[in-house]
C-alpha cells in the first residue's frame, strides 16, 4: 500500500451555518451562493481558488471538453412559450454556450411521479427532442426513476451537457478591467413573469411568452466577431441580471455601473413588476445572456449581435468601473442612482 | 406605461429638482419626514437623494406595517398554526419576518402549512378549498389594507364560512405620527404625507398637524416626480410661513377619503385601548381589533393565544432609526449582525423598512467617489 498524497478535504472549512434548507437556497441568489461556497466548495474544490462558473472546462487525455449539469423542477410543466422539456435542453445548452463552448451532447435523467399521464410525458419527450434538434445537440443517453405518487410534482428533469470549447475565447471574471462594456442580448424578465402569470394565483394576465431558447447562435456570432475581446459571459437565469452581475462584481472586485434607460424590458414585464414590487433585474431569463467585452471590441460585438436573428434587441447596458467595488450600481435617466444587490429570498419558487 | 412614465420623465424631474434648489434657503437645513414606508422605498429605489440639495434631509417615518409589528405577535400567530389543522395565510411581506423560532417561511420549511396570499379574499378561497382545515389570515397594515380585511370579515359572516378567521394586527397612522411628534428629540420642518392610506382616510385627519403643530404636510404619490413635487409644495409653504394640508396625489386620493371603506372598517373593527409598536412602544388607541359581532372570525377570540412579549435585542437601535434620530447606518448592528438576509431588527425585514431600503439601494454607495456622476 503506498502512501498517496494527503487528501485535501480532511477537515474542510465549512462556513455554511443555516440550520435547514429553505426554498431560498435554490433560488439562485444570495442563499444559493452561500450554500455552494460555504458547504459544497470546501469539500469538492478545496484546492481550486477560482470563481465558480456555469460549466467546467476539463482536459481529459489531452482532449478539451466542457461539462455542466442542471435540474428542472418548473411548475407548471407547460407555460406560454415553452415547457419543462424545452427548458431542460436550452438551460444546459446555454450554460455551455456562455462558458465559451459549443454544445454537443446531453445526458438526460427523468424523475417521474407514479400516476403521471403518458401523454404528458410523451409531450415533454417530444419537446426535448425538438429542442435538442434545434440547438444542434444529440441526446446521448439517460436514466429514469419513478417515485411514489405524492413524492414528486409530476416530473423533474436533470440534464448534463457536454461541449467542445470554442477556440479564441477565454471566459474569466478576473480578466475584466475598468472601462469594459456590458452587453445584454435582449429584453429581460419574460420567463420569470410568464411563469408567475401562468400559475394563475394572481388573477393577472399578460401577453407574454417565456424566452426559452438556445443562445449559442448569438454567442457563436459574437465570438467570431469579437472573440479576443470577450472577458466574461453568463446567462442570467434564477436571480436575474442583478444576481449574475453581482457575482461578477464580487469575483473581479470591480463595480458594474448600468444605465437604467438602456436595459430592454417589455412593457408587460415592467407592469407586472410595478404591481408586485419586483425589480426586472431580479427576474429570471431563459434565453438571454450578458457579456463583458473589452471597449475596443464592444461596437463590433453589439453590431454582430443585433444582426444575428434573435439578437435585434441586444443593447450596451453599462460598463465596468473601479467603484463601487464589488457592487452593481444602476443610474437613472435623471441623475439618481441605486445599488442593486443579489436576489435575497425567493420571490417566486420553482421557475425552472 | 401610463401613470408611470410621465411621473419618471427626466426633463420634468430635472425641472422639479431645479425648483427645489431655487426654493431651498441655502442657509437653512430642512428635515422632512416621509411617513410611509412606500415613500422610503421609492426615495432609495429612484436614487432621489442624488437629485436633492444636501440641506434637504429626508427622515424615514414609522409607516411600514411589517416593521412596527412586535415579534411577539408573530409568535402568537404562528402558535395557532402549530396545529396541523390550521393553514397560516399571509401576504408575501410577512413571510421572512422573524419570530423567536424563525419566520413563517422557516416554519413552512419545517412542515407548517403556510401560504402566501395576494389578498384576504384569496384566504377565503383557500378556506373553501380546504373545508376540513381552518384558514387563519394573519392581517397586517395601516388603513391601506384594513378595508379589504373588513370586507373579508363581512363576507365570511354573510356566507357563514366557519373554517376561517383573521388574526388582526391592523394599526392606524395618525397615532403613530402623534407619537413621533411627541418625541422630545424630534425636530421636523414638515411631512410628506402617506399616499396609500390617505386614499382611505382622506386628508382631513392630518389637519391637526398643520394647525396645532404648525407643520406643512403634503399627501404624496409614489413616483419620483410625485415626491419632488411634494417637496416643492412643502418648501413653498415654509417660504410663505404657512402650515397647511395639501394633496399632491389628487389623481388617487380624494380629500374626504373613501366613505365605503371607512364604513366597512367601522362596522367590523374597534380601536384597541393600546397596542405595542415595535421600536415605539405602547401607543394608546393606535390599533384595531375585531368587533364582538365578528368574534367567530377573530382568531384572538377563537384560539388560545399565548400573548408572547419579546423585547428587541438591546443592541438594535430600531426605535431611534424609526423616529429618525439615527440614520440606518448609524445603528451598531447595521450591515454586520443585521442584514436583509438575516434581519435582527424590524426595519431590515420589509423592503419598505428604512434599514432594508438603505442597505439594498444606498449602502456601499456612501463612499463612492464623485466619478460616477461626473462620467455618467
Amino acid at each position: 500500500m503506498s502512501a498517496g498524497p494527503k487528501p485535501a478535504n480532511l477537515a474542510p472549512k465549512i462556513r455554511f451555518r443555516d440550520p435547514q434548507i429553505e426554498m431560498a437556497h435554490g433560488a439562485g441568489g444570495k442563499a444559493s451562493r452561500r450554500l455552494v461556497e460555504g458547504l459544497f466548495a470546501p469539500y469538492f474544490f478545496a484546492t481550486s481558488t477560482g470563481p465558480l462558473a456555469d460549466a467546467a472546462h476539463l482536459k481529459i487525455n489531452g482532449a478539451q471538453m466542457a461539462v455542466t449539469t442542471d435540474s428542472f423542477v418548473v411548475k407548471p410543466l407547460v407555460f406560454p412559450g415553452g415547457s419543462i422539456g424545452e427548458l431542460a435542453v436550452n438551460g444546459t445548452v446555454n450554460d455551455l454556450a456562455v462558458s465559451g463552448a459549443k454544445p454537443e451532447a446531453i445526458v438526460l435523467t427523468l424523475i417521474l411521479e407514479a400516476g403521471l399521464r403518458t401523454e404528458v410525458l410523451q409531450a415533454e419527450i417530444e419537446a426535448i427532442a425538438n429542442a435538442a434538434q434545434q440547438a444542434g445537440v444529440r441526446i446521448a443517453g439517460g436514466d429514469t426513476k419513478v417515485v411514489e405518487h405524492g413524492k414528486a410534482d409530476s416530473m423533474y428533469i436533470t440534464t448534463t451537457g457536454l461541449g467542445s470549447p470554442l477556440p479564441g475565447v477565454e471566459i474569466n471574471p478576473q480578466s475584466v478591467r475598468p472601462g469594459d462594456k456590458v452587453l445584454l442580448s435582449g429584453p429581460i424578465g419574460d420567463h420569470g413573469i410568464t411563469i408567475l402569470l401562468a400559475r394563475g394565483d394572481l388573477e393577472m394576465e399578460g401577453d407574454l411568452y417565456s424566452d426559452t431558447r438556445s443562445v449559442f447562435p448569438l454567442v457563436e456570432a459574437m465570438v467570431r466577431a469579437a472573440g479576443p475581446g470577450i472577458r466574461w459571459m453568463r446567462d442570467p437565469t434564477r436571480g436575474g441580471v442583478a444576481t449574475s452581475l453581482n457575482e461578477l462584481a464580487r469575483d473581479c472586485g470591480l463595480g458594474v455601473v448600468l444605465s437604467e434607460g438602456n436595459i430592454p424590458v417589455h412593457d408587460a414585464v415592467r407592469g407586472a413588476c410595478e404591481l408586485l414590487g419586483l425589480d426586472p433585474l431580479h427576474i429570471a431569463n431563459e434565453g438571454q445572456f450578458l457579456a463583458v467585452v473589452a471597449p475596443e471590441f464592444a461596437d463590433a460585438a453589439l453590431q454582430v449581435l443585433q444582426q444575428t436573428p434573435g439578437g435585434e434587441e441586444a443593447r450596451l447596458i453599462g460598463e465596468i468601473r473601479e467603484q463601487p467595488a464589488g457592487s452593481v450600481l444602476v443610474t437613472t435617466l435623471y441623475g439618481g442612482s441605486r445599488i442593486v444587490d443579489m436576489l435575497v429570498g425567493d420571490p417566486l419558487p420553482r421557475i425552472c | 406605461m401610463k401613470y408611470v412614465d410621465e411621473f419618471r420623465d427626466p426633463e420634468l424631474i430635472t425641472k422639479a429638482a431645479d425648483e427645489i434648489r431655487r426654493l431651498a434657503d441655502p442657509n437653512r437645513h430642512y428635515r422632512l419626514m416621509e411617513v410611509c414606508g412606500g415613500h422610503t422605498h421609492a426615495i432609495y429605489r429612484f436614487g432621489l437623494k442624488d437629485v436633492l440639495p444636501e440641506n434637504i434631509e429626508l427622515i424615514h417615518g414609522p409607516g411600514c406595517p411589517v416593521c412596527v409589528l412586535p415579534m411577539g405577535r408573530i409568535d402568537d400567530g404562528l402558535s395557532v398554526a402549530a396545529d396541523p389543522n390550521v393553514i397560516f395565510a399571509a401576504f408575501g411581506d410577512m413571510m421572512r419576518v422573524p419570530g423567536t423560532q424563525g419566520s413563517p417561511l422557516q416554519h413552512k420549511a419545517r412542515g407548517m402549512d403556510v401560504r402566501i396570499v395576494y389578498s384576504p379574499t384569496d384566504a377565503i378561497k383557500l378556506a373553501k378549498l380546504n373545508p376540513q382545515k381552518h384558514v387563519m389570515f394573519f392581517a397586517i397594515g395601516f388603513e391601506t389594507t384594513a378595508p379589504s380585511t373588513a370586507l373579508t370579515l363581512q363576507r365570511a359572516k354573510a356566507e357563514g364560512l366557519h373554517n376561517f378567521s383573521v388574526f388582526c394586527n391592523h394599526v392606524t397612522i395618525i397615532p403613530a405620527i402623534r407619537a413621533i411628534l411627541d418625541s422630545p428629540d424630534m425636530r421636523l420642518d414638515g411631512f410628506i404625507g402617506p399616499g396609500h392610506c390617505s386614499t382611505v382616510i382622506g386628508c382631513r385627519p392630518y389637519e391637526w398637524i398643520a394647525k396645532n403643530e404648525n407643520k406643512p404636510i403634503v399627501v404624496c404619490g409614489f413616483e419620483p416626480l410625485d415626491l419632488l413635487q411634494s417637496i416643492v409644495m412643502i418648501l413653498q409653504q415654509l417660504q410663505n410661513g404657512e402650515a397647511k394640508v395639501e394633496n399632491q396625489y389628487k389623481r388617487v386620493v380624494p380629500w374626504e377619503g373613501n366613505r365605503a371603506a371607512l364604513k366597512a372598517m367601522a362596522e367590523t373593527f374597534q380601536l384597541r385601548p393600546y397596542f405595542e409598536w415595535r421600536g415605539l412602544g405602547f401607543i394608546s388607541q393606535s390599533a384595531l381589533r375585531i368587533r364582538d359581532q365578528y368574534a367567530d372570525w377573530d382568531a384572538e377570540q377563537r384560539f388560545q393565544i399565548p400573548g408572547i412579549r419579546v423585547t428587541d435585542p438591546k443592541a438594535a437601535q430600531c426605535g431611534e432609526v424609526l423616529k429618525g434620530v439615527l440614520k440606518p447606518a448609524q445603528c451598531k448592528l447595521f450591515g454586520r449582525e443585521c442584514t436583509p438576509e438575516n434581519p435582527v431588527g424590524a426595519l431590515m425585514v420589509s423592503s419598505e423598512g428604512s434599514c432594508a431600503a438603505y442597505y439594498n439601494y444606498e449602502h456601499r454607495k456612501a463612499n463612492l467617489v464623485t466619478s460616477i456622476s461626473a462620467s455618467a
